[in-house]
């Protein structure tokens, strides 16, 4: 994977250095906190309801072994012992004291990571397919990209102040699992007739306040054209964005009060003179940082190990079934590693558990993770031969959960149990659903799903582009939680709909239930998915089994 | 005064920690609601959330919370301040922990 060059060491350094002094500056009342606060959060520093919470990048979602240890040291040394892995592939902890902050973003730039733009208006921690370099129909591995991004944005002076935040998202894949279509910039590799790869650059999707997809503006952008062409966009973004109205500032309001065709004319005009401007060196530089990403030395061997285990192990064939996806080489595996043990915090892992995860990618994982968006940790490359000892060795930790995929696979953002956003919890919301379809044992009969629940409109649980989403809110004075169907964070992304009047805390898991038993009442046969029966029969049945004729008491 | 005005309380997080904090009527700042003076005058609320918001080496982002007398003192009102009380619901983090007299929650 990619090291830091001396440039980014002594970046990365320069800026742990200048906040220790700003902390210090805080506490003795040099700064005032009006002036701290635009500080704290340029270094991923937030105040939450209970507490600080340090949010921290983990560029395109891969880490090595050290890395994951040293952030399960700063887990138990500085935290409560465990970590939060979000939606945007970071990591948060939400028990951070200021006076310790200096002392955990030095231990992090010792393992090259850090938590700037991890907030503010600026371009954010650059996502990818959590299935990068290892995916069987990926067309090319989409780090290199990811990282030639986080280089250009990184401290990029001309877009420091953006009129909003600013996310990009890439995949190598046709199947995209990155959500493309729900960024601000998303990248999909693709193939133009002569065969050779380059992007569609999809620009103004984004969930919150205002759910949209992207717009494709180039069906077929030339890799070499990437960062001219991603910085033409940003540069008409952050003329035209508004700046008068925080909730009209994201691009994609600018896409959609402009026009797509307009947007795309004036990017493309834009990009004429930015394309000047790169003189090569971006070329250059991509040729090392591809050599960085270069693919680990697999291995020959035979998988009998794996098949017997398969054979005569009933829970291990249901963890293989479930949480294993095709590797693009043969006699390896991806293996997807649940952090949603039934009844715990989705996306959430102790100091230990990273530790063996650490331990496992480095004995079996050609020292290789990766964290998805959808808050779980991949073993990217093992071998089918070892598949027996991971699963072994995650049972003891409390991470051999075989459920990914399925209905207890939630995302869950932290909501109102640490997010002072929050307009309602989220958590306990996830924990109840997860423990009451695992009591039912409904879960592999309803197969495939996504379900996501956001704490507030802003959307960080990808609620939107859930098959079911569900969003809490705060209806005077009482939580409150609305149901929507049918959205897809796919290639075949939609926004999904709102149904009907929102649920009461205590009627949201009965509600989920009784529209889980319809689906399974009208679909055609097993393998017909309940997003693919949402598509075949539209809301009608499913709102008839949320709200029944006409007695909608539990509604607010 | 408006008759129509709700109580408040002035909240805060501690400065270091990030401990939910509440002033009190001597003009301290304790970790439990409880304490919390209760103001049912909008001026007299201001102003304390004015000296309050003054005491920037001990806390940081003062407000005014909607409050209401209790048995033991204030209690709160919106679900948001019930749960400042007490932590987190998904773990014994927080308050409902770190108190030895945890407050009184509704």
């Amino acid at each position: 994977m990619y090291s830091y060059s001396d440039f980014d060491e002594g970046f990365v350094r320069t800026r742990v250095a200048q906040f220790t002094g700003q902390v210090a500056r805080r506490l003795d009342g040099s700064l005032t906190e009006e002036e701290f606060r635009p500080l704290r959060l340029m270094n991923g520093l937030y105040l939450q309801l209970h507490a600080y919470m340090l949010r921290v990048a983990i560029p395109y979602g891969t880490l090595s072994p050290h890395q994951m240890r040293q952030l399960a040291m700063i887990a138990g040394t500085y935290d409560k012992g465990y970590g939060h892995f979000t939606t945007r592939q970071n990591i948060q902890f939400n028990w951070p004291k200021l006076p310790d902050v200096p002392a955990i973003l030095g231990a992090l730039a010792d393992v090259e990571m850090h938590a700037i733009q991890t907030s503010g208006n600026c371009v954010r921690n650059v996502t990818a397919d959590h299935f990068a370099g290892a995916a069987a129909d990926e067309i090319e591995d989409p780090r290199p990209y990811a990282e030639l991004l986080r280089q250009w944005s990184m401290d990029h002076p001309e877009f420091q102040f953006l009129p909003r935040k600013f996310k990009i998202a890439i995949t190598g894949s046709p199947h995209d699992r990155a959500v493309t279509r729900a960024h601000d910039i998303g990248l999909r590799m693709v193939r133009n007739d002569a065969g050779i790869a380059g992007f569609e650059v999809i620009v103004g999707g984004g969930l919150g306040r205002t759910p949209m997809l992207g717009h494709v503006v180039r069906d077929f952008l030339p890799i070499a054209d990437l960062l001219p062409y991603v910085e033409a966009v940003l540069s008409v973004y952050n003329i035209l964005g508004r700046r008068d109205n925080k909730y009209k500032a994201r691009i994609k309001i600018t896409v959609h009060e402009t026009g797509a065709q307009e947007i795309t004319r004036m990017i493309e005009e834009r990009f004429i003179e930015t394309r000047a401007q790169f003189g090569g060196a971006d070329q250059a530089l991509l040729d090392d940082i591809r050599a960085a990403f270069a693919p680990p030395a697999f291995r020959n061997a035979g998988a009998e190990t794996y098949d017997a285990a398969y054979a005569k192990d009933g829970a291990f064939r249901a963890w293989a079934d479930t949480n294993l996806s095709q590797h693009r080489i043969d006699g390896y595996a991806i293996v997807t590693v649940s952090l949603k043990a039934h009844g715990d915090t989705p996306g959430d892992a102790t100091g230990e558990q990273m530790r063996v995860l650490a331990d496992l990618a480095e004995h079996y994982g050609h020292s290789d993770l990766r964290i998805s968006h959808e808050q779980n940790v991949i073993l990217p490359h093992v071998h089918k031969s070892d598949l027996p000892a991971v699963y072994a060795a995650l049972q003891a930790v409390g991470l051999a959960t075989a459920n990914i995929g399925l209905l207890s696979d939630i995302i869950a953002c932290p909501g109102m149990d640490y997010c002072s956003l929050a307009t309602a919890r989220s958590i306990p919301v996830a924990q109840e659903l997860a423990m009451h379809f695992k009591a039912l044992d409904l879960e592999h009969d309803i197969g495939p799903i996504k379900l996501k629940i956001s704490g507030c409109i802003n959307a960080c649980g990808h609620h939107h582009v859930g098959h079911i989403g569900i969003l809490g809110l705060d209806r005077a004075g009482v939580e409150n939680y609305q149901i929507t169907l049918g959205g897809d964070g796919s290639e075949l992304a939609a926004i999904g709909e709102k149904i009907g009047p929102g649920f009461a805390y205590d009627q949201v898991t009965p509600a989920i239930e009784r529209l889980l038993r319809a689906y399974l009442d009208v679909r055609l046969e097993a393998g017909e998915t309940f997003i693919n029966a949402y598509r075949r029969l539209g809301p009608v049945p499913f709102k008839a089994a949320l709200y029944g004729e006409g007695d909608h008491s539990d509604a607010a | 005064m408006s008759r129509s005005y709700t109580p408040k309380v002035v909240t805060a997080n501690d400065l270091r920690l990030g401990d939910v904090v509440y002033l009190t009527q001597s003009g301290q700042w304790s970790r439990l609601h409880n304490d919390a003076a209760l103001y049912s005058d909008e001026e007299q609320a201001n102003a304390a959330l004015g000296s309050a918001a003054a005491q920037s080496l001990i806390i940081v982002g003062a407000y005014l919370a909607d409050a209401k007398a209790g048995l033991h003192g204030p209690e709160p009102v919106h679900f948001r301040e019930v749960f400042r009380t007490r932590g987190p619901s998904n773990y014994a983090h927080g308050k409902q922990v770190d108190l030895q007299e945890p407050a009184k929650v509704a």
